[in-house]
């Protein structure tokens, strides 16, 4: 189980949160009308072997959604931080 | 085997005695026993039949590590297969049978494959059963006579009579195992303060200390170190409890057995009890279990390994046996055998190396032991019992040397050296390193916040091993005195575990996994076959693949494969352990979720009175709502199609609290709304509400639901009850990431307000009455909302349909639900007001031609649903893009119609649709989603999803269901059945 | 190479079981091949063995970074089916179900298929609405499916959760009768000693670590045991696809995720079916050795451990009590996971690759295993022909792009929630 740093909460169990996604895809503009750029940023992942920026929403506890850097392969976290805080 | 109980001796209390049954037997049993030591205090030598071969077999070890002595424990509803009579506590009342044995355990007809093992090795059944015949039918009935052979104890039949809990705790530093590491570690850590966990799986701290014999110096130093232990408030000792699992980030998996020592728990105190311990760091103080040594006939009853006879014989006061042979490759079966024979017994050690230890000879010859330094056991004969050790000279590299001298005998012991206990932290961090100079795999002292301590890592000695602990767990306070001299390790090892003739054979079967009967000629096919990996080898063998999950195996199994590829052991690798160390028991880990409790029950407020009016509830996902209210004698369908007419004609009223609420609230909540809905919602003036439809982001039908604007800022969203948490943390995702320069808040109201449909012509004659407001067709209009006042509660009162009649939608503060729904019931009773059910509903909805999650199913296009009309070109929204996606454009696409049954049966939802000429086969051309019957029409319609469908208004289709064997004729309709131009809804 | 059958055993039982040939050699790489196949699990080596056999491609090798089966072939909790309901997928699991059929005579090794039939539960109407299309769509194409009411179903399996207390009353279920289990690893190794019998190389200890290119065409691969040149490229990695197509250059709709599967005590006959849970996602069946075999939900984020965490735990066997209250005092006795392609709709992709010399066999989520005859037979035909088979042509990597969205839960574009 991992245990996951909430910038708000603090140190809580993998079960209080659901996880989102690649935090490094970036919804387009919603002028954007390119089918292309929508597709990939609805389907395609880098999906890396190792350090991974990514969402989970703390549902059971403050409902923000955070950022967690987190390696892949051994479930190690370097930290996390606000989705609202991170540049986009 | 002539095991006795001796008079003095052995941690048990002698003062009292206990009921202890196997195979109808009574065993002479005290407190302070195991099952097998009471079987082996009974002359029980033979305890079960193998798994494979069926062969007698009898307790090898003392511990977890046990592979044979597996049985029924207890009956009725608490009986339990594959109990390790070493693990079982004696107590009161104690049941036991032997299992996997018919038809009996002295005389069992499975014994016969034992005759066939040569036929049964390795591999066998990979290579027969293919049959003549194509398909798989051959194979199918072989299997049936293999799976009743196989398999182990009986499963229970019954429901669980105990309870068992779940405790969340979290802790600095989890110290795993009480022997002298793991205590010597808590003294530490407990002195600094820290909030210590020591878990230990025995129902006493000592670990191997406990088989010292009594009154040795070590018993002063534990009473002691258990004192203190007991004095620190921040110290936890839990026994009786494995640490069963190492997960990621800290968090450990334990097991208590809270009264698995007794007949059956007491009043209100669970059978056991799951741990989730989130730890700063962790010890391991796992000691290391012994290796057996590999010879024919080295699974005969009687053939024990050498510490599991001291256990008996310190712990239990049972000696073993009186005659017996030892096979070490080390220095620790020395001090074993001296004990042995000051006890009694007349005891020949062979010792695999050329030298007996100096230290050792002197007390070893005082005490009578015959030493055959450079000899082993190379056979053992016997069937249900050892009666003899076959022993033979042995030169360097294990060759054996001239012919075996018989030594009558009733009990061998081996002794291969130790394997430690490394299983939690391989379930954490993978593979070991190979230390060649211990012949085992060992993790290292620190890794993360990991420490190793004792056994676990070769400690050499006692000393090295109390100041391991003692640096482990924080170095504070005096480090534990020496006391005794007792080593925990075997030193001075020869990496030698296999006996065998100079042709690599063993005269007789010579075993290495026992539990799963893999012999070493087995290992030798594997390697013969190629089947040369590790994880080859033991998928292929079965070895370590048992519930002992190879705990006296592996490193046997591993060093013979090494041996025949000419490889270090290192170079062929290990398994990776997974968990649980030890089989946990699944209620336990369910803990109280279970039955009714599974998953939490969501209910409405106004539940009670559906209940007290005899409501059929339905599951709705985690909610349960009321179905229909059947009057005497009704069934469903009776039911809902009364409910259904009685709408149409009168004013029902139904209960929609589930659906999902959420309150949109900023400066931008309309430009929020504008592009999570495809409809525009920037125009909305307050006091009006608008359906609306989300997408997904890859362009298909997500969800929908009605939205009110109540005030500048200020919206409040309705959706469906399938979806309401999904749309609030996708509107939170957006908001968070994305779009986080807009000024809206969401937050869900769900639970603040209940909701109740009021439909019928008499809707509004009856609210008139009710709440005194003015809700003419001018003064609220379709699509608006009103503020009321019943029985003095505040309410709002939307008004929109769904059922197409003239509808409102009340919601109001959720603690009042109850109280409103009945001011309504009362205030209805001169419009005739009934309550209708979900059914009822859904029978409404087809008729009116909405849709719900049955036609919303996730693969369905505004254009599939007929929506499109509702999408704003003006704007773009989630999914805007995506949604034209070439594919989803297709016209050929199945589009929703409505259709009309010929004939007055129903269809059923799930049918599929066929042209009227068309054969039927294949995918069809469309599907059913929804059905009923009409009362309004008097007809059976159903919605569905048919190609082209739109263009198809008129034309007669099959609808066939395969499942029931039932085909129909339904004509294309639009699915607009009922009042299409909304005259009723908007009157 | 010795043919196996009962008189083989007889014969090598006689002769002490002495002279058994290998199941498969151990060559060394050779500087370059017609096509190499990366990954030697159940797909890489059908696909090996379907090439040699079907098409006489046979200068073909299998490299795999460790040893054969190792994946998820040997990981997965080895259920055969084909209830699929949307129109790509019918077709090809119906081939591959086909072909299990005489799988165990084809390789001469016994996969024990199993035909014990797959119990879905349900616990609603809606439910059943579902599954009745599903069993429509299968009686439609051929494939036998039925339905059980209640009463019916408590004949069939009467240790389930009948009782008042069940917090999901069942109220009946759907079966495809022959669907069933086969040994995993048998698959694995008969493929293999099929494919290695036809000259087919399979080289373990040998890891991929990049590609040969010659402009913007991929010619072999560089490995752990030096640089290997071929004419076509396969991956047939499942979790590590994402990894080793970074390297070429190409991004997929796949995130790769933990999936565990679990193993109770060895017991006598108790489940006699495959049996699932429509209360939660959980699934049941009862190995030949006697332990019964239990599976669950994804741990739910992105993961190329091979190790799960114990709310999957917690969560499977909750259900797996939910369904059989009696399996309370049995054991677990072990829990292990494998990494999974999860795709964006659950559905696998098969063919040729945007770059040039690359081809791709992947995204099978967690139904790889019950694929692998038809995935082989399919892609070696794709490889050989230069053309799509017509029973995986739906399973492009441009559908995604085109709209073509193969959802058979009709789940969305999330990979944890296939």
């Amino acid at each position: 189980m991992l245990r996951i740093p909430c910038p708000v909460c603090g140190l809580r169990d993998e079960t209080e949160f659901s996880y989102g996604a690649d935090a490094t895809v970036r919804l387009p503009d919603m002028n954007e009308a390119d089918p292309k750029v929508w597709h990939d940023y609805v389907f395609i992942r880098d999906n890396p072997r190792g350090p991974h920026k990514e969402y989970w929403h703390h549902v059971s506890g403050c409902r923000q959604w955070i950022v967690v850097h987190r390696d892949t392969l051994t479930h190690e976290i370097f930290g996390s931080a606000l989705a609202r805080e991170v540049a986009a | 085997m002539t095991a006795r109980r001796l008079e003095t001796g052995g941690r048990i209390d002698r003062s009292r005695e206990l009921t202890v049954k196997f195979d109808g037997k009574s065993l002479p049993a005290h407190p302070g026993d195991t099952l097998a030591s009471a079987l082996l205090a009974g002359g029980q030598q033979m305890v079960g039949r193998s798994f494979k071969y069926h062969r007698p077999r009898g307790v090898v070890a003392a511990g977890v590590e046990e592979p044979n002595a597996l049985v029924h424990l207890r009956s009725g509803d608490r009986h339990e297969p594959n109990a390790q009579a070493t693990m079982v506590e004696a107590f009161d009342g104690l049941t036991s049978t032997p299992q996997n044995v018919w038809p009996s355990l002295q005389f069992d007809v499975g014994a016969v494959n034992g005759l066939l093992s040569r036929f049964l090795g390795a591999g066998f059944y990979y290579k027969t059963f293919i049959g003549p015949f194509s398909g798989t039918k051959y194979w199918m009935f072989c299997e049936r006579f293999i799976r009743r052979a196989a398999g182990m104890g009986r499963a229970p039949t019954l429901p669980d009579p105990d309870h068992y809990e779940k405790i969340n705790a979290f802790c600095d530093v989890l110290i795993v195992g009480a022997g002298p590491a793991g205590i010597s570690a808590a003294l530490a850590a407990g002195r600094k303060g820290d909030n210590v966990f020591l878990v230990e799986q025995d129902r006493d701290l000592g670990g191997s200390l406990l088989s010292e014999p009594l009154g040795a110096p070590s018993d002063a130093w534990l009473a002691q170190a258990r004192a203190e232990l007991d004095g620190l408030p921040n110290v936890r000792v839990l026994t009786r409890t494995t640490a069963f699992g190492a997960y990621d980030c800290e968090v450990f998996g334990l097991l208590e057995r809270v009264q698995d020592h007794v007949l059956a728990p007491e009043e209100g105190k669970p059978r056991q009890r799951y741990w989730v311990v989130r730890a700063k760091r962790a010890v391991l103080a796992t000691g290391a279990i012994e290796r057996p040594m590999v010879f024919a006939g080295n699974d005969v009853p009687g053939v024990m390994l050498t510490s599991a006879v001291r256990s008996y014989l310190n712990r239990y006061a049972v000696l073993a046996g009186e005659r017996i042979v030892i096979s070490t490759n080390n220095d620790s079966a020395y001090p074993a055998a001296i004990e042995f024979a000051k006890a009694g017994a007349r005891v020949t050690i062979c010792d695999l190396r050329a030298e007996a230890p100096t230290q050792f000879v002197d007390s070893a010859k005082k005490a009578g032991i015959d030493l055959r330094p450079g000899h082993a056991v190379l056979k053992v004969s016997g069937g249900k019992g050892v009666k003899a050790a076959h022993v033979v000279r042995i030169g360097p590299g294990g060759k054996i040397k001239g012919n075996a001298t018989r030594i009558a005998c009733d009990l061998v012991t081996g002794s291969g050296g130790w394997a430690p206990a490394l299983h939690l932290w391989s379930q954490r961090f993978g593979k070991p390193q190979f230390n060649e100079e211990l012949d085992a795999f060992l993790p290292p002292a620190e890794k993360g916040t990991f420490s190793c301590v004792g056994s676990l890592i070769g400690s050499p000695s006692l000393r090295d091993t109390l100041s391991q602990g003692h640096e482990a767990g924080g170095a504070v306070g005096k480090e534990p005195a020496l006391f005794g001299h007792a080593d925990h390790w075997g030193r001075n090892l020869v990496p030698l575990t296999v006996i065998a003739k100079v042709n690599g054979r063993t005269p007789g079967k010579a075993f290495v996994d026992f539990q799963h009967d893999v012999k070493l000629a087995d290992i030798d096919q594997a390697h013969l076959e190629g089947y040369i990996s590790v994880e080859h080898l033991k998928r292929y063998t079965t070895s370590g693949m048992a519930a002992d999950q190879g705990k006296t195996s592996n490193l046997n199994a591993l060093a013979r494969m090494a041996e025949l590829r000419g490889l270090p052991i290192p170079s062929v690798g290990t398994t990776t352990f997974r968990p649980p160390y030890t089989p946990v028991t699944i209620g336990a880990v369910v803990g109280h979720d279970h039955g009714l409790n599974f998953r939490p029950t969501r209910l409405t407020t106004i539940h009670g009175w559906h209940q007290d009016n005899g409501a059929v509830m339905i599951e709705t996902g985690a909610w349960l709502r009321p179905w229909y209210y059947p009057a005497k004698r009704e069934d469903i369908n009776d039911a809902y199609i009364r409910e259904a007419a009685h709408v149409r004609e009168h004013v029902g009223i139904v209960d929609v609290s589930t659906l999902g609420k959420i309150a949109v609230q900023g400066p931008d909540a309309a430009e929020f709304l504008n592009r999570i809905y495809v409809n525009g919602f920037k125009t909305l003036p307050i006091g009006r509400l608008r359906y609306g439809i989300m997408l997904r982001e890859d362009g298909f039908v997500f969800d929908d639901g009605a939205t009110t604007r109540l005030g500048d800022h200020d919206y409040f969203m309705t959706t469906t009850t399938a979806n309401a948490a999904n749309v609030l943390a996708r509107a939170e995702y957006l908001l968070q990431t994305a779009w986080r320069n807009l000024n809206v808040h969401v937050t869900s109201v769900s639970d603040q307000w209940c909701a109740i449909a009021i439909a019928g012509p008499k809707s509004r004659a009856l609210l008139t009455a009710l709440t005194g407001a003015e809700l003419s067709n001018e003064a609220l209009p379709n699509n608006h909302f009103a503020n009321v006042t019943i029985a003095g509660v505040s309410c709002r009162l939307h008004r929109m349909s769904f059922s197409g009649e003239l509808a409102y939608e009340l919601y109001i503060p959720a603690k009042r639900g109850r109280q409103i729904w009945e001011a309504l019931m009362a205030a209805g009773e001169p419009f005739n007001l009934k309550p209708y059910g979900l059914e009822a509903m859904g029978a409404l909805r087809i008729e009116k031609g909405h849709i719900t999650g049955s036609e919303i199913e996730g693969r369905t296009t505004l254009k599939d649903l007929g929506l499109e009309g509702f999408a704003s070109s003006k704007k773009p929204f989630i999914g805007s893009v995506l949604r034209k996606r070439p594919v989803l454009e297709d016209p050929a696409r199945p589009s929703l119609v409505g259709l009309e049954i010929v004939g007055d049966t129903s269809t059923r939802a799930g049918s599929l649709l066929y042209a009227l000429s068309a054969p039927t086969k294949g995918h069809g051309e469309g599907w059913v989603s929804s059905v009923t019957y009409s009362p309004a029409l008097k007809k059976n319609i159903a919605m569905a999803l048919l190609s082209r469908g739109p263009e198809r208004h008129g034309e007669t289709i099959q609808v066939v269901d395969f499942v029931g064997g039932q085909s129909w004729l339904a004509k294309v309709v639009s699915h607009h059945f009922f009042d299409p131009e909304g005259k009723r809804q908007n009157g | 190479m010795s043919h196996y059958s009962a008189l083989s055993i007889l014969g090598h039982g006689l002769t002490g079981n002495r002279y058994w040939s290998r199941a498969w050699r151990d060559p060394a790489p050779k500087p370059s091949y017609d096509v190499v196949i990366v990954g030697a699990g159940g797909h890489g080596l059908a696909t090996a063995y379907y090439l040699a056999k079907e098409h006489g491609i046979r200068n073909v090798a299998v490299l795999e970074k460790g040893w054969l089966g190792g994946g998820n072939t040997g990981r997965n909790t080895t259920i055969v089916r084909s209830n699929y309901m949307i129109p790509g997928n019918s077709a090809f699991y119906d081939r591959s179900m086909r072909m299990w059929d005489n799988l165990s005579q084809d390789l001469n090794y016994n996969v024990m298929l199993s035909r014990r039939g797959y119990y879905y539960v349900f616990h609603s109407p809606g439910q059943a609405e579902g599954l009745r299309r599903r069993a429509n769509v299968m009686l439609g194409n051929g494939i036998k499916a039925e339905f059980f009411d209640r009463a019916q179903i408590m004949k069939r399996l009467p240790f389930l959760d009948y009782s008042p207390t069940a917090r999901f009353p069942i109220f009946g279920a759907f079966l495809q009768p022959r669907a069933g289990t086969a040994r995993h690893d048998a698959v694995a190794w008969g493929y293999a000693r099929g494919a290695d019998k036809q000259g087919v190389d399979i080289i373990q200890q040998c890891e991929v670590t990049n590609y040969i290119w010659d402009n913007q065409k991929i010619v072999g691969v560089e490995t752990t045991r030096g640089p290997i040149r071929a004419k076509k490229v396969v991956l047939a990695v499942a979790g590590h696809t994402s990894h080793l197509a970074a390297k070429a250059g190409l991004r997929l709709p796949i995130e790769t995720h933990v999936l565990q599967a679990f193993v109770t005590e060895p017991l006598k006959p108790l489940v006699d079916n495959v049996i699932v849970y429509g209360g939660a996602h959980f699934y049941i069946s009862q190995s030949d050795k006697g332990g019964l075999v239990l599976g669950g939900d994804l741990d739910g984020f992105n993961s190329y451990a091979q190790r799960g965490g114990l709310p999957i735990v917690e969560h499977t066997l909750q259900s797996a009590k939910a369904l059989i209250p009696s399996i309370s005092r049995l054991r677990l006795l072990r829990q292990w996971a494998g990494v999974m392609d999860m795709t964006m709709d659950g559905s696998p992709i098969i063919g040729k690759m945007p770059v040039e010399g690359l081809w791709l066999t992947g995204g099978w989520n967690y139904g790889g295993f019950k694929a692998t005859p038809a995935s082989g037979y399919c892609l070696a035909w794709t490889i050989a022909k230069g053309e799509p088979h017509p029973d995986s042509a739906a399973f492009t990597l441009e559908r995604f792009e085109r709209g073509y969205q193969i959802d058979e839960f009709g789940a969305g574009p999330y990979p944890k929630a296939q």
